[in-house]
């Protein structure tokens, strides 16, 4: 490629083949709702199942995740500090949207618009982020793992018994919708939660949530793709690959990771508030562990430090489970019926009836086997463990391996 | 060569108002027991090349560490233009224009060379993340105008080619280099090498030399050389100070040093006459 300015050089989109893309790629995400509208012709085939509200909703979860799993990855893949307190300032976020956006009633709720209460949960999270971080900076690996550790359990102490906010354990509570107020008037100007028609195209609620949040989440990513080719971005890297040197080259080590937990925390503020009122009635051990493990295995899976890895890793996780019970859905289908070449391969992996052995159980509590809940539990394991090993850049890495095959092909380097 | 470069040649047009660059006074460092700097004392001046030698363990990384404050010398003290230097942070030291290479190189291997460069110019840089995430005006302004300048000493430094290479996959002549180049991004007025030439071969030991003096010359950069190579110290060093076991044993010019009792007394040993004891 020859560039003649630096910007063109170090232009988000540097390439034409990137740009095609990815622009390719925006409009699939734009018609994916659109398949299920009548009139319209079939655009995507062969994904146009996407476009089933189920189906809509696991895309929806994932672009939240992304938005998490984006603020994890400046704190622990560019700036290399492990946390596992995620979950907590999710939570954080969450329950602030909800103090602020909720209609008044037996719980806490003040009835902001959206507007109001989404930037503010990202800011709440960061400023209890950077209030806890003098804390948590002073200590490195395992040991900042474990103070964001104890923030998880503190805070699901917390949020358990601050029931006149988030209705405790019992109930929970329910979230304002996504829904564009100028202020407190009756009708939304934009209501996303809803059936309606946009432009005369009649969409279901689950498709306008879909397309808030995608734009969201391209929002978000363009700030993490910035941020990392700046100034600060290349100081939490720094800091990150040689903590000393970067002192000694004049970066501040202290205020810098300071603000990769500050960032951090506002990324899962908001994915935080998004998650609760996508989700509509939460309780608060909703931001628990396992949460923040998932966060983890988003990075880790997606290839960590690389903002494309962290989207992949989204998609997969938050994808596999339904993968995994779709296709031991379709196994023991297959079994069942008992006419194929591969029966007893498939035969070996799911539990057909009591005294069967296998792998897979897909009927509730009959027989031996890991259920698909547990069996995603222990692929996510699986896999963090088997990318750190064989993969530690993650699906980021499959696909640069990929693409570096493909630009000597067909020589060998 | 690189005019970019050298047009940000340090201005020493106005009067001086101190006495030396960096003046050393009589620091003692100790950890526990172990006296690892024990009363060391000299100064250097605008523009001068000043060597420190040594064998091995004898207190010439430290130094260099309480310089930058990374250690915390109990006793003496470091001046910068006057200025005391003790008790500031590492990065504070980076801000005032001291800059510094390692004797192993600690370059940030994940980031590309270009990167590496760029975060030497963080000192001389200010947009802050949010600016820098949103990509406006200034913030990307100034990343041109950084940019331009970090294309200079590539340049400078002849490694073009290896631009967009994560560091960590480069060859380690190629290493040191880019080490030198991060240091130089910083514009500093004094330039700490650690043992620059060590593990290199013939011909990259002529060239580091060559950007050395350069870089006294051309870009006026006082430089503190810390190194093993007794061919490339006495060729090129202005003035040379000696340490052994943290103690002070000679300072002054090349020829000088190289004749004193001392000197050849911690290199060479003592001759004693067998047979006497």
């Amino acid at each position: 490629m020859l560039y003649s300015s630096y910007e063109a050089d170090q232009a988000l989109m540097n390439t034409g083949p990137k740009k095609v893309i990815l622009t390719l790629f925006l409009l699939f995400l734009a018609f994916i709702p659109l398949q299920m509208v009548e009139g319209i012709p079939d655009l995507i085939p062969g994904f146009d199942f996407l476009g089933n509200n189920d189906w809509l909703k696991l895309l929806s979860t994932a672009c939240i995740f992304a938005i998490g799993a984006l603020g994890l990855n400046v704190l622990t893949g560019l700036a290399g500090q492990v946390s596992l307190g995620h979950a907590f300032f999710m939570g954080l976020g969450a329950y602030t949207a909800a103090w602020l956006g909720a209609a008044p009633g037996p719980l806490a709720g003040i009835g902001l618009p959206m507007w109001i209460w989404l930037p503010a949960a990202g800011v709440v999270a960061a400023i209890v982020g950077v209030a806890v971080g003098p804390t948590a900076v002073r200590v490195r690996g395992l040991y900042l793992a474990f103070v964001t550790l104890g923030l998880v359990f503190v805070g699901e102490y917390i949020f358990r018994n601050w029931s006149t906010l988030t209705g405790g354990s019992q109930s929970g509570r329910t979230f304002p919708d996504f829904e564009l107020r100028l202020w407190k008037e009756e009708t939304p100007l934009v209501d996303f939660a809803n059936d309606g028609t946009w432009f005369g195209v009649a969409l279901s609620g689950e498709a306008k949530t879909y397309y808030l949040l995608v734009f969201l989440l391209v929002v978000f990513v363009l700030l993490a793709k910035n941020l990392q080719r700046t100034r600060a971005g290349r100081a939490f890297q720094s800091i990150r690959d040689r903590d000393i040197a970067a002192e000694i080259m004049g970066v501040n080590e202290f205020k810098y990771k300071l603000t990769a937990f500050g960032i951090s925390s506002f990324y899962a503020g908001v994915a935080g508030a998004l998650l609760a009122s996508f989700v509509g009635r939460t309780i608060p051990e909703r931001w628990d562990l396992f949460l923040s493990v998932q966060f983890i295995a988003i990075v880790l899976i997606g290839g960590a430090g690389v903002v494309t890895g962290t989207l992949l890793g989204s998609v997969f996780v938050i994808t596999l489970p339904r993968i995994v019970q779709d296709f031991t859905g379709w196994l023991t289908e297959y079994v069942t019926e008992g006419n194929g070449v591969f029966v007893w391969l498939a035969d070996l992996l799911v539990v057909t009836g009591e005294g069967d052995f296998g792998l897979i159980n897909v009927q509730q509590g009959i027989g031996s086997g890991l259920s698909v809940s547990i069996l995603n539990q222990v692929l996510y394991g699986l896999l963090i463990i088997g990318f750190l090993i064989f993969e530690p850049l993650g699906l980021y890495g499959i696909w640069l391996r990929i693409r570096n095959y493909w630009k000597g092909w067909p020589f060998t380097y | 060569m690189s005019g970019k470069l050298l047009q940000r040649r340090v201005d020493r047009s106005g009067p001086a108002d101190y006495d030396h660059l960096m003046e050393v006074r009589d620091i003692h460092l100790s950890f526990k027991g172990v006296k690892a700097i024990d009363g060391v004392s000299f100064h250097v001046d605008d523009g001068e090349l000043f060597a420190i030698i040594g064998p091995n363990g004898a207190g010439k990384t430290s130094l260099f560490n309480s310089i930058n404050q990374v250690y915390h010398p109990q006793q003496g003290d470091i001046l910068w233009k006057g200025e005391s230097l003790m008790g500031l942070k590492p990065n504070h030291t980076a801000e005032r224009g001291i800059a510094r290479t390692f004797q192993n190189i600690a370059l940030y291997p994940h980031m590309t060379v270009l990167e590496n460069i760029l975060t030497g110019r963080h000192v001389r840089m200010k947009s802050g993340w949010l600016a820098g995430s949103v990509w406006l005006g200034k913030a990307k302004r100034e990343e041109m105008a950084n940019r331009e300048i970090v294309e200079g000493i590539i340049d400078f430094l002849e490694i073009e080619q290896w631009r967009k290479y994560p560091v960590g996959l480069l060859p380690y002549g190629v290493q040191k280099r880019v080490e030198m180049g991060r240091a130089l991004a910083m514009d500093p007025e004094i330039l700490m090498l650690d043992e620059p030439v060590a593990g290199m071969n013939l011909e990259e030991t002529e060239d580091m030399a060559r950007f050395i003096l350069d870089v006294q010359d051309e870009l006026g950069i006082a430089i503190i050389l810390v190194e093993h190579d007794m061919g490339l110290v006495m060729d090129i060093a202005d003035r040379v100070l000696v340490v052994d076991f943290g103690k002070q044993i000679a300072i002054g010019e090349p020829a000088e040093v190289q004749q004193n009792p001392n000197v050849i007394k911690a290199y060479l040993g003592e001759e004693v006459e067998i047979g006497q004891q």
